[in-house]
């Protein structure tokens, strides 16, 4: 532990030298002084962090939120209850259905397994706590030890103080807390504590070059792996960092031992991860980790050779050819590696990150969904606020002292920071450099302020205590210049500074307990007299789902529904979240844009029992599938031509009144939505069959259903069940 | 009701432990001179009051009287409960007596007997009035078995318009007591009369012993077939000062099981003419000083509750997520805590007691199946159950919040519970107040170890390298 090694506490006969020193004791040394405010400092940051990511439980419940953790939830439970080895051998048939979907093969299981540990760790301990509490703590938990994390990597690239404010920037920055509030179970809760852990071992491998720190950070890159597909920035930032660290003329043998070690073993381990498995080798995302794998070698290789020749023009000449030979053999094994198809080319989703329009052309699944939108502005200043403008002074303080540790964090700042403007959800790996480098802007400037502030009381006092003789020193020469202006300015700029920073401890506390606590299965509105109006409709339909169909009914909705009727409803679904099968998905989606005898036969071939839709048109819920339609539309129409989203515009306006297309007004969805809708007069003073969400009185209120009936509505009609009817006897 | 008082003293009677007859009487020395029998099928529970008024013809007293059910009844019987009238009119007073039902040989047709043990032997040409209520579940059939949402919910009611008795019954009547006056169809046995909600078979002079008129009663039944199919109760006792409940419910709607569309619009908008057999209240009756009363089920918390406290109960009323139709099911658990003292009581031979309610908390349902665990604390010793029927009884173990060797758990196990069923009942253990303090010790040893383990970490020096 880095606090106890600068304690200078070794004393031999230790008894009595406690004895004798007992009332000293008692009078702190500065030293001991300052480690036992930091961590104070720590362990309350570490509180903080924990507790302000419990709004979402005080206000509603302790429960798990959104689609995926759901999914994660549920593979949780079934390892807990089954033991590992079934779970890594799962086939799961309850969804996906008929292909199902191979469980332990397509995901990662870093957060299940922590988790898992995390109970049994408790169980052990004898607290009889549930699977459910931990899962929803999970997030917390790990907030606060990324909290910590920052910290030390704050202390190994700049200095401590930087580390204790990272640690307090990250503890409540929105752009994490949106992914880690209490619930919010997803693969990211974990990932972030792991990429952070990863970088900073690395960073302290690179500062060292020992041998322990880089196979330490191989291991965190192998526990990032097995959370979070987001693994592959590590395996391209590392690299690049190398690179520059290269073409910059800072390699070094610390640099050459901490990637090969990380990068060999991390690449060995990471392929235990059956998800992952030889990825490492045989995908274009993470070719550029090799070549400079590579590339190192070659390095070290001409070292030696400059260390053998001592002849500068033979070295030269001998540079050339082997620079050369490399780069060759180099690039043709690529070329033939892609060529060969051994090399799998880049993803849909890496093309999506670098250029922000690909997916919006080509993979209208990945474009549909919302957190893969470009990031506005005002999603910038909401998640970091002040950060936002102390991230071009940290950069600035980087620049300014350069090292092996600052060129890193500058680096890992920029790069994710484009990826934070390329897709929003990115926003969260950003956070931890911006936290990071903003705390150095915070550290560095504080510092600076109140060593002008306090040189003055020193030269008074005379000057006593020799660690800041240095610093009194320096400063007495700025001081003699303009005192009294520069004295009260930095008392100036010292205030404005903490208002800065207390505005900005508001804000995230604002934010947290305003947009990201909601769990967002469970709605909550003011009603009339102010009184809140909890619309529980989507566990009310879950519920109803798992009581009172039969166990192996299938239920096919969009795909956004899937996860949570699995886990929830615990009934098989058609598609679900994972979108691994985009045919399967454009399925779906073409029988809810067909007509109702052309869907009825697509959904007898799938074996549909029941069909759900989410229906906002009494509540006013605007995300529900009538307003996502046009995205069923689109990837039922990528796959079959047969549908044509203009069929369902007028003169490209997208409506459901009655200038609606009449493609529009008949097709399941449409159908579904509204079924009998016309009859219900949702706002005083509205014609009955006014749509709340859209607000418009819908174009179709005669709606009949021969094909499927009504088998069950919430009560805010938020969620609608229907059964498929069987086929009609013949005779 | 005329019946209220038996209903009240029915809970003294059934601590009483009477000596054990011999169940070898002659039974035709007896004769029933008048059976009145009232049948009230407004709810789902079927509750039967039999008044009858025995002679004795032989020549031997006798104590010993025997009612008679039909198999089916006997499958469904709850509770049989027996009480004698003393004193004039004004002053009448019920008398529980000791109930028993007695072992083979069964009667003709599988007739199963109860024995009613009267206080007095009954001499030479004496004659008694008993009272005697016994409750029947799951015996309206609904019919048709599967209605629609507008429809309303019809059942069938067999019974026999003759009471069955091992007896010479001189005069009896029957008087069935229907919810409202929309009867389809019943079975004529000459005289019946049909006023209202009151069906009366009868008065039949002179039924021969196991005589039998099977009826059948069609009529309209909207109230809720609220049936628990099977509820746990844990009960954790903590001598901390608290008593935790949890129950798990796992309810149903037996009635008319619901047949193809459910329409919300008209569920919501014509509330009188659709769906009328189904429910969506449900009223739980929890002691008075109840707190931190929960109420969700596994995929979280229900939000539809209320709660209401005052000095003599407190009520909980809360709504399923989803109405409840025909053959529809849900689960659920409520979950509340207790002050100790009210409930946990130290008797004279220095052995602690549980005094709790048995039953379901829930008004008006039949519970299938009903587990109470209690819960001990750990380290008592020696536990012993007092309940005042029969039930199934083992031991388990559980472990909770830093337990060690583990909390003993009295399973007390029963079929076919009724409301009638919440009488008081008592769990009898050992406890040595020392434990109380392990856990305690337990956390606090461990902060201790914990700050000492860093004052230690603090004040050596570990590293192999002198610097």
């Amino acid at each position: 532990m880095a606090v106890t090694t600068s304690t200078p506490t070794s004393p031999p006969s230790m008894a009595q030298d406690l004895l004798n020193s007992l009332p000293k004791t008692l009078k702190l040394k500065t030293k001991q002084q300052e480690l036992l405010i930091r961590v104070t400092t720590l362990g309350l940051i570490y509180i903080l962090a924990f507790i302000t990511r419990l709004f979402s439980v005080l206000r509603y419940e302790s429960m798990i939120h959104e689609f995926d953790p759901y999914f994660n939830y549920r593979t949780t439970l079934y390892l807990t209850e089954h033991g590992f080895s079934e779970f890594w051998n799962w086939f799961d048939s309850d969804s996906w259905y008929p292909l199902g979907r191979i469980i332990g093969g397509t995901l990662y299981p870093g957060l299940m397994l922590t988790a898992a540990a995390l109970y049994k760790i408790l169980h052990f301990l004898r607290f009889a706590v549930h699977i459910r509490e931990v899962c929803v703590l999970t997030a917390p938990f790990f907030a606060s030890n990324t909290a910590i994390v920052a910290y030390f990597f704050g202390k190994e690239v700049w200095d401590s103080g930087a580390g204790i404010v990272a640690a307090a920037l990250i503890a409540i920055c929105p752009g994490y807390i949106s992914r880690s509030v209490a619930g919010s179970y997803d693969n990211e809760g974990v990932a972030i504590f792991a990429l952070l852990l990863t970088f900073y071992l690395f960073v302290k491998a690179v500062n060292t070059g020992s041998l322990s720190w880089s196979l330490a950070s191989a291991f965190g890159y192998f526990y990032m792996v097995s959370a979070w597909g987001g693994y592959v920035f590590i395996i391209n930032l590392v690299p690049l960092y190398v690179l520059v660290l290269l073409v910059t003329g800072r390699y070094s043998l610390r640099l050459y031992v901490a990637y090969n070690c990380m990068y060999v073993l991390g690449m060995l381990l990471a392929m235990q991860i059956r998800f992952v498995g030889f990825q490492h080798v045989q995908s274009g995302e993470h070719m550029a980790a090799m070549g400079v794998f590579f590339l190192l070698q070659v390095f070290f290789f001409l070292d030696w050779v400059k260390h053998l020749l001592g002849d500068v023009k033979l070295f030269q000449a001998f540079l050339r050819i082997t620079v050369t030979g490399a780069v060759s053999v180099g690039a043709i094994a690529l070329g033939v590696g892609t060529a060969s198809g051994y090399i799998s080319p880049w993803t849909g989703r890496f093309y999506s990150l670098l250029d922000p329009t690909y997916a919006k052309d080509h993979i209208p699944i990945i474009a549909s969904v919302s957190e893969h939108q470009p990031t506005a502005w005002s999603s910038f200043m909401f998640d970091f606020h002040i950060l936002l403008f102390l991230f071009p002074a940290g950069l600035y303080f980087c620049f300014k002292r350069l090292s092996d540790a600052t060129i890193f964090i500058v680096m890992y700042g920029l790069t994710s920071m484009y990826f934070a403007g390329v897709m929003v959800r990115l926003i969260l790996v950003a956070t931890p450099a911006v936290c990071l480098i903003s705390a150095i802007a915070v550290s560095a400037t504080v510092k600076n302020l109140t060593r002008v502030v306090r040189a003055k009381v020193q030269t008074l006092q005379s000057g006593s205590g020799k660690g800041t003789s240095a610093s009194k020193g320096s400063s007495k020469g700025v001081i003699d210049n303009s005192q009294p202006f520069q004295k009260n300015g930095a008392v100036v700029l010292l205030l404005g500074a903490f208002y800065l920073l207390s505005r900005y401890a508001i804000h995230c506390t604002w934010v947290t307990s305003e947009a990201y606590s909601s769990p967002s299965i469970v709605l909550a509105a003011r009603g009339a007299h102010g009184q809140r109006v909890i619309f529980d409709d989507y566990r009310e339909a879950y519920f109803w789902l798992r009581q009172n169909t039969a166990p192996d009914a299938k239920v096919m909705s969009w795909w956004d529904y899937g996860y949570q009727i699995t886990a929830m409803g615990n009934r098989t679904v058609i598609v679900d979240n994972n979108t691994w099968n985009n045919t399967h998905i454009a399925t779906v989606g073409r029988a809810m844009s067909s007509y109702e005898d052309e869907a009825y036969d697509i959904m007898r071939s799938l074996d549909v029992d029941y069909v759900l839709v989410v229906f906002g048109g009494v509540t006013g819920y605007s995300s529900d599938d009538i307003n996502k339609f046009l995205w069923m539309v689109r990837i039922g129409g990528g796959v079959f031509p047969v549908i044509k989203e203009p069929d369902y515009l007028v003169n490209g306006e997208y409506r459901v009144d009655k200038g609606a297309a009449p493609k529009m007004l008949n097709c399941l969805m449409y159908k579904l939505s509204y079924y009998r809708f016309g009859e219900l007069t949702t706002e005083y003073g509205k014609p009955p069959g006014y749509d709340r969400a859209r607000g418009v009185e819908i174009g179709n209120k005669d709606i009949k259903l021969e094909y499927l009936e009504e088998a069950f509505t919430t009560q805010n009609w938020i969620v609608r069940i229907y059964k498929v009817k069987p086929p009609k006897n013949r005779w | 009701m005329a019946m209220e008082p038996l209903l009240r003293i029915g809970v003294l009677f059934l601590f009483l432990h009477l000596s054990v007859l011999v169940n070898s009487s002659p039974s035709h020395h007896l004769q029933i001179i008048n059976a009145e029998r009232r049948i009230d099928l407004t709810s789902h529970i079927i509750k039967v009051y039999l008044t009858l008024k025995v002679e004795n013809l032989g020549t031997s007293p006798t104590s010993e009287v025997r009612l008679a059910f039909s198999p089916a009844e006997a499958e469904h019987l709850a509770v049989v409960k027996a009480a004698v009238t003393t004193g004039k009119r004004k002053k009448k007073t019920y008398v529980p007596l000791d109930v028993k039902p007695v072992g083979p040989p069964d009667g003709p047709n599988g007739t199963k007997f109860f024995s009613v043990t009267l206080l007095t032997p009954l001499g030479k040409g004496e004659t008694t009035t008993l009272e005697v209520l016994y409750i029947l579940t799951h015996s309206l059939e609904p019919f048709p078995v599967e209605i629609s949402q507008s429809e309303s919910q019809l059942v069938y009611f067999r019974d026999s318009a003759i009471l069955l008795s091992p007896y010479h019954v001189k005069q009896q009547t029957t008087f069935i007591k229907t919810p409202r006056s929309r009867v389809e169809s019943f079975t004529v046995v000459e005289p019946t009369k049909r006023a209202g909600t009151e069906l009366k078979y009868g008065p039949y002079d002179d039924h021969t012993p196991y005589s039998y008129s099977p009826v059948l009663v069609h009529f309209e039944n909207n109230n809720p077939f609220a049936v628990v199919e099977e509820l746990e109760r844990e009960i954790e006792i903590s001598h901390w000062g608290s008593i935790q409940v949890i129950e798990r419910y796992r309810l149903t709607h037996a009635g008319a099981r619901h047949k193809g569309v459910f329409s919300r619009v008209e569920y919501q908008t014509r509330s009188g003419a659709s769906g009328v057999s189904s429910f969506k209240h449900l009223l739980a009756k929890l002691p008075p000083r109840v707190h931190s009363v929960y109420y969700r089920d596994e995929i979280g918390n229900i939000s539809s509750s209320h709660l209401r406290k005052d000095f003599l109960k407190s009520e909980l009323e809360f709504e399923p997520r989803y109405p409840l139709f025909g053959g529809w099911k849900s689960t659920f658990l409520i979950g509340y805590g207790l002050p100790l003292q009210d409930f946990l009581f130290e008797s004279p031979d220095g052995k602690r007691y549980l005094n709790f309610t048995y039953g379901c908390p829930l008004s008006d349902t039949v519970v299938d199946k009903l587990i109470i665990k209690v819960v001990l604390p750990e380290g008592s010793k020696d536990p012993a159950a007092v309940i005042p029927f029969q039930v199934d009884q083992h031991l388990e173990t559980k472990y909770s919040y830093l337990d060690i060797v583990g909390r003993t758990v009295v399973v007390l196990e029963k079929k076919n519970v009724v409301p009638e069923h919440n009488i008081p009942f008592q769990v009898y253990y050992n406890f040595n107040p020392i434990f109380m303090l392990a856990e305690p010790l337990m956390l606090a040893s461990v902060f201790f170890l914990l700050f000492a383990a860093s004052v230690a970490y603090l004040h050596v020096d570990l590293s192999i390298r002198k610097s």
